[in-house]
């Protein structure tokens, strides 16, 4: 498998990163390195082998479905870049 | 008294418990080898006003005699850990001003059992590197030096590993999803203890793949790793994978006796291009363990070769997910936007500035491997191998071994910009002996025992069963009494 410029594009795109067009060559370069080397992954006979989900075979603790927290709107939105009467801002979403 | 900073956590306990020195004058020792260590770029953020606070609060509880575990011991605290009040950025630019609101589960229970922190240190960006030169601070490095070159502490915990050797503070924490906290240590001639995965919260830590980190101490020697271990670990509610065990006391397990323990030599390890050092250096810590009356096996565990390539699969895959929160609008930096700039430009252009390199590669790897169409490929089939590393440990294990040595790292500290030509999977070879431990959940620790050829440290890697970090310590203060490394970084810094 191998990564192209374009391919390169929409990994850019899907991850919500910018990526100048001259730059995409390199990048899809790496990519093609780094596949390449987990290419290596299809040398192991997986037949019948679940994939992990639990690294320690514990079930997740389950609480009651109550309100334990809130009530800091201030807190919340203390490190915003941009908060106007009490909302995060951000620029316009629906034209 | 003079150079209270080199004291270990245990000597430092005790003398403060004895009314020998007080918390003040040994956090004022300490605050003054931060101030004099500039040139290391260890710490980041120093907060001389709250260690000081701090220490004195502590003094007031040793003359009360509540003197809990780290009670007046000043530590460093990886810029991965949110501490309330003070600059928290996971050494990245997209964090850049924030300023969290809480505390990381990590940080309240060192700070309940009366610990002091003197500031924050410097690591890879989220933790994604092996030597510390992803950061946004730029390099940390390592107080050790053999020539004009100046060597990276390793990665990512680079900045508690630096702090630690050069006696900046008396440990400091590190977290671990690959080798992070080995490694360095390993570089530095430092111990470090990956607990088991679940054992110490991951609670308002800075996430890098959920399923593969972990915190740890990094310390001077395993007595204070067991110590400082002790304070960090511990059922929260707050992580759902913390595990709701009791605590040992570690401290107390460690007698140095190792007769009859059955240590596991795995053969996959022994790879092509390792150095002859290395190679020796296992082979004296195998027998220091023999001497100690150990039993050694030889064992395989035959899916070591394919954990690097699985774990580069997986963390970037749960990279990619955690790291979507830095958006540019809940916190730390947005980029400046052009007139009509939609949410999307904003974004593309805040990630794109706000991310370095290799995080943004990370980033972009694991989402092409979660993409629909190579998801199965990719993701799945890395999820299944992880399964037969998990197995392999277990069967070994089962067959009766008690801990396994390998070596920590496959060579010493490099220097800085060394490495900065090669391939990006150049680097990643750093962790193969340490990455196979994250995937399956283990604990390990890497413990000092030599120095190679030019006068670097070498770290030999232990690795124990689930849970039992205090069988694992022991081994691992076996093998320190029996190595005897006692080397220092001479000052030049």
């Amino acid at each position: 498998m191998s990564i192209d410029t374009q391919t390169a594009a929409k990994v850019a795109k899907l991850a919500r990163i910018k990526v100048e067009d001259d730059a995409l060559p390199a990048l899809a370069n790496e990519f093609n390195t780094i596949l390449g080397f987990i290419e290596q992954l299809n040398e192991v006979d997986v037949e019948g082998v679940e994939p992990m989900t639990s690294v320690t075979p514990q079930r997740l603790k389950r609480r009651e479905d109550v309100v334990t927290d809130g009530d800091m709107q201030d807190k919340i939105l203390a490190n915003a870049p941009d908060a106007r009467e009490g909302f995060f801002a951000v620029p316009k979403v629906v034209e | 008294m003079t150079d209270l900073n080199k004291l270990t956590l245990a000597e430092a306990r005790d003398k403060l418990r004895a009314k020998e020195i007080t918390s003040v004058e040994l956090t004022e020792a300490c605050l003054k080898a931060v101030d004099a260590a500039d040139t290391l770029n260890a710490f980041v953020h120093k907060t001389p006003e709250i260690a000081l606070q701090q220490a004195k609060a502590a003094d007031a509880r040793l003359a009360a005699g509540d003197a809990p575990a780290m009670c007046g011991l000043p530590v460093g605290i990886k810029d991965l850990f949110c501490t309330k009040g003070v600059a928290s950025q996971a050494a990245s630019r997209i964090l850049e001003g924030f300023k969290p609101e809480y505390e990381s589960t990590v940080t309240s229970k060192l700070f309940d059992a009366g610990s002091v922190m003197l500031g924050k240190l410097n690591m890879d960006e989220f933790a994604m590197g092996s030597s510390n030169e992803t950061s946004v601070y730029g390099n940390a490095v390592n107080p050790w030096k053999v020539d004009d070159r100046q060597l990276t502490p390793g990665g990512s915990s680079g900045g508690s590993a630096s702090a630690v050797a050069a006696d900046l503070c008396l440990a400091a924490t590190g977290t671990d999803t690959g080798g992070s906290i080995r490694q360095p240590c390993a570089f530095t001639g430092t111990v470090g203890i990956k607990p088991t995965y679940g054992r110490v919260s991951r609670w308002g830590i800075v996430a890098f793949a959920s399923s593969l980190d972990q915190a740890g101490p990094m310390t001077k020697t395993v007595r204070d790793s067991a110590i400082m271990l002790g304070a960090m670990a511990g059922h929260d509610p707050k992580d759902s994978t913390s595990a709701d065990l009791a605590v040992p006391d570690f401290e107390a397990m460690l007698t140095g006796d190792i007769r009859g323990k059955k240590i596991g030599i795995p053969k996959e390890y022994r790879l092509d291009g390792t150095p002859d050092e290395i190679v020796k250096l296992w082979d004296d810590g195998t027998a220091m363990l023999k001497d100690a009356g150990a039993q050694i096996v030889d064992i395989s565990l035959p899916h070591t070769k394919y954990a690097l390539p699985a774990y580069y699969v997986i963390a970037p895959a749960e990279a990619s997910s955690n790291l979507a929160r830095y958006d540019g609008v809940r916190y730390g930096r947005r980029a400046k936007l052009a007139a009509g700039d939609g949410i999307t430009e904003m974004y593309e252009k805040t990630r794109a500035e706000g991310f370095g390199h290799e995080v943004q590669r990370r980033v972009m790897v694991g989402t092409y491997v979660l993409s629909a169409g190579f998801y199965d490929a990719y993701y799945n089939r890395a999820r299944r191998v992880r399964a037969l590393i998990k197995r392999d440990f277990d069967l070994a294990f089962e067959a009766g071994v008690d801990a396994i040595l390998t070596p920590a790292t496959p060579s010493a500290a490099f220097g800085l910009g060394e490495m900065s030509d090669e391939d990006p999977v150049k680097m990643y070879l750093n962790d193969v002996f340490t990455v196979t431990v994250n995937l399956a959940g283990l604990p390990g620790v890497s413990v000092p025992t030599g120095l190679d050829a030019q006068g670097l440290p070498l770290g030999l890697q232990l690795i124990g069963r689930p849970w039992e970090e205090g069988d694992l310590l022991n081994t691992a203060y076996a093998l320190e009494q029996a190595a005897g490394f006692v080397a220092k970084p001479q000052r030049w810094w």
